[in-house]
């Protein structure tokens, strides 16, 4: 066997493990929104249906926490898997870095624990709590969701933007200076990106849900209030994302310059760097695409004469790999942010003058796949911060070929969990739509309200 | 004591609290992986669906935090364990999923196909998943797990007597513990038949779970020679225990199974857990590698003492909560009667 085959294996093996964690991490960061702010937007309608006395936004709360149920323990164990790969797949990385790395997930932990025990509370204490006494068991699931999305994104800046250690000669960490792991370069923006992120995807998510409703014409008050109170969420969150979303592109300029160089397609240093919208990215520049001359520059420093790093200031093994895919990726979340934020607008502005949703039919069409083009966003998002890290695990630190497992059993792996992960995911979606179509059953023969007497309101709500 | 004993000691409780809950959680699986066809079945399915419904996601995290633990504060021998036992840590989580979503997906689906298929997937997957956390348990006590990425054998060094001796005790003992916790929940429901019911088998859990314990010191006596030297010596008061409990809890439910009797059989199982840690001392990988040399920066333990101190104060008064709300019957069906799917 020659040095070269043993080269080959080990990198096919590598490849194993970063599309395995790509997968696992894809699958449960939609869940992961999902457990972020679909709790909050359920005590929203929960709010609602308690203070304005509103039936149907009640009624929305108590369906949205059975959707809860199943999302939050298909997401519970996805998430559990990413504990398990951490090891099963980058042994390297916690072998060096573990206790480093580590002590976000340790704060995590408890939000984490007072997440799935709130969440228990909150979920099946619709019937015996109190009205307002259950609301406020509702309250911890929302922040923690918030804390706990805090605690694991500071990881992975953590990994963008390392720093808070000490290291000996043999690279051995001696020190860790907790503040500084936390609080580290990256954190400031990718937090805020990521926890917006969830309120934008579960928000248009759920709307896109009630936006299909009524385009088959169950226009009542009840789809409605479903439609509106996920929509407005999204819709606020989606200006102030473009906003940290912009923030952060500048900083990854700044921080990780090849990173940048390669989700912007800039092959050589210079100024005036033209900005181009998608197009394929060869070693001679981008081929195809729309290119506005300057703009990159521009963008980056507020000046066309701003100076931006090119690829060929690092040779090619510490340059991302896939350059084309991470600039489509780059442009389709900047593209699908600046649609919502028109969508929000569209919204907006007939609020504004009629107190009520757009006439057009197209803006329910667009409502509607609003929910599918956030989770393209999001992953898209991912696909920048993590493919353009590579070829680096821990920036500039730990290469991500020396964190993975030498165990020879990924592939299998792999192929199992896509297997499982495609059978939980239709499984997941069959019998939430089956749910839906229960609910729509059974609208005329419901025969009571959480707390208290039912009000006289069957026959405004006709499925 | 230094900050990495304190550690280990954290990461221990940790495991006792994951034991004693999570593994009534999946020892549940177990019961309903037995209960026979639908109609049969469907009465001690329903308990257990009740019963562990509202608490396994909080016993869960539990596994989380171990981990974490294991990786933040002994980093190197969580890369090592992980690499070399790969293939029934991998099988474990694939488990942890198909166990969870089955569990949750029964719930909701309505359809008998859908229903069965779920509920095969929770059952199954309830005994296969402590079982391979058991056979890694197994290779770490038997000293199969070397320091390194992946340098011990891949497959001789889990799928062995040792490996599997334990991972048959770890499904025993979960059915054990969940049998008991399901006869004083039968109980507080007012169901006297799937009091009875789980009461019999507790019973026989029980003695099959001591009966594998016991037969467990011969297989490390034979291939764990630290560990078994461990138990015999500075573990005895322990192991002891732990059989004065189990022949407490078979006595008292033998009597009727009185609400003590959870308390007990839970102390049965805390008490080879801590034998076992007192035995393996000072090592977390026995022979191999000390707490001391696994250990990494002072700061990473700190933090783990510290989230430890606060999941004390925050966590522990939060699950009682949920615990007691639980026993009261407080915690009922999700979503309310509004969006009840079937008429109570």
């Amino acid at each position: 066997v020659t040095g070269l085959e043993t080269l080959a294996a080990s990198s096919t093996d590598l490849l194993f493990s970063r599309e395995q964690m790509a997968f696992t991490l894809g699958t449960h960061i939609v869940l992961a929104c999902l457990g972020v702010a679909f709790p909050a937007l359920t005590l929203i309608a929960n709010y609602r249906g308690l203070k304005h006395n509103d039936a149907d936004a009640m009624l929305l709360a108590q369906r949205w926490s059975k959707v809860i149920a199943v999302t939050f323990a298909v997401g519970a164990v996805t998430g559990t898997v990413l504990s398990f790969e951490m090891g099963l797949l980058w042994p390297g990385l916690l072998d060096q870095f573990g206790d480093v790395f580590g002590v976000p997930f340790a704060i995590e932990g408890i939000f984490f624990f007072l997440e799935a025990i709130f969440i228990s509370i909150y979920l099946f204490g619709w019937k015996r709590l109190s009205g307002w006494a259950h609301f406020w068991t509702g309250v911890p699931v929302a922040i923690c969701g918030i804390g706990g999305a805090f605690a694991v994104v500071t990881a992975n800046s953590w990994m963008n933007q390392p720093g808070g250690f000490t290291l000996d000669s043999a690279g051995k960490v001696t020190e860790v200076n907790v503040g500084d792991v936390i609080f580290n370069g990256a954190m400031p923006y990718e937090v805020p990106h990521m926890i917006l992120a969830a309120y934008i995807v579960t928000g248009f998510l759920v709307a896109s849900v009630y936006a299909v409703g009524m385009l088959r014409g169950r226009r009542d008050r009840y789809h409605k209030v479903g439609f509106l109170i996920p929509f407005i969420v999204a819709a606020i969150a989606s200006p102030i994302q473009f906003a940290v979303g912009d923030t952060a592109a500048r900083a990854i300029a700044k921080d990780q310059p090849i990173k940048f160089a390669a989700m912007e397609c800039v092959q050589t240093t210079s100024s005036d760097v033209t900005e181009y919208i998608y197009g394929r990215c060869t070693s001679d520049g981008v081929k195809g695409g729309i290119g506005i001359p300057g703009f990159d520059s521009f963008l980056v420093g507020w000046s066309t004469d701003t100076v931006v790093t090119g690829l060929d200031t690092v040779p090619p093994n510490d340059r991302p790999p896939a350059n084309t895919m991470l600039h489509w990726a780059f442009d389709t979340m900047v593209g699908i942010g600046s649609a919502f934020i028109a969508l929000g607008l569209w919204f907006a502005i007939a609020w504004w003058r009629r107190r009520d949703l757009p006439r057009s039919k197209w803006f329910m069409r667009a409502a509607a796949i609003s929910g599918g083009l956030a989770i393209v966003a999001m992953e898209s998002g991912w696909i920048v911060t993590e493919v353009g890290r590579q070829p680096w695990i821990v920036y500039e630190h730990l290469r991500t070929t020396d964190a993975a497992t030498d165990a020879g059993g990924v592939p299998v792996m792999f192929a199992a969990i896509v297997v499982l992960y495609t059978v939980v995911g239709v499984a997941t979606v069959l019998l939430l739509r089956a749910m839906a179509r229960r609910w729509r059953e059974r609208e005329l023969s419901e025969q009571d309200v959480p707390y208290g007497p039912r009000s006289p309101r069957k026959e405004d709500r006709s499925a | 004591m230094s900050t990495a004993d304190a550690v280990a000691v954290v990461l221990m409780i940790g495991v006792t609290l994951y034991a004693i809950f999570g593994g009534a959680d999946f020892g549940a699986g177990f019961w309903d992986l037995i209960a026979g066809g639908d109609r049969r079945g469907e009465r001690p399915r329903a308990l257990i669906e009740h019963s562990i419904g509202p608490v396994w996601e909080a016993n869960h995290v539990w596994l989380i935090f171990i981990l974490v633990v294991s990786w933040t504060a002994f980093g190197v021998v969580f890369s090592s364990v992980m690499s070399t036992l790969f293939i029934p840590l991998a099988l474990a989580a694939l488990g942890i999923v198909l166990r969870g979503s089955g569990f949750a997906f029964r719930k909701v689906a309505r359809t008998l196909r859908a229903r069965r298929l779920a509920g095969a997937a929770f059952a199954i997957s309830s005994v296969l998943t402590p079982f391979f956390l058991g056979t890694a348990i197994g290779a770490i006590a038997a000293e199969r797990v070397p320091v390194g990425n992946a340098v011990g054998d891949p497959v001789s060094s889990w799928l062995n007597i040792t490996g599997i001796t334990i991972g048959v005790l770890l499904v025993v003992s979960c059915a054990y513990l969940a049998a008991v916790y399901l006869t004083v929940d039968a109980r507080r429901f007012g169901d006297a038949e799937m009091e009875r019911y789980f009461r019999v088998r507790a019973i026989g859990a029980a003695i099959v779970a001591g009966a594998v314990a016991f037969a467990g010191l011969f297989v490390l006596r034979a291939n764990a020679s630290y560990i078994y030297h461990g138990l015999t010596h500075d573990g005895l008061p322990l192991v002891i225990a732990s059989a004065v409990f189990g022949l407490a809890t078979l006595v008292l439910l033998i009597r009727g199974a009185p609400g003590l009797t959870r308390v007990l059989a839970a102390a049965a199982v805390a008490a080879v857990i801590w034998g076992w840690a007192v035995a393996q001392h000072p090592y977390l990988l026995p022979k191999v590698l000390t707490i001391s040399q696994a250990a990494g920066a002072q700061g990473a333990l700190v933090t783990v003492l510290v989230v430890f101190a606060v999941a004390l104060v925050v966590v522990i008064p939060s699950l009682g909560l949920l615990y007691v709300l639980d026993q009261r019957s407080m915690l009922g069906e999700e979503g309310g009667s509004g969006a009840a799917d079937r008429p109570d």
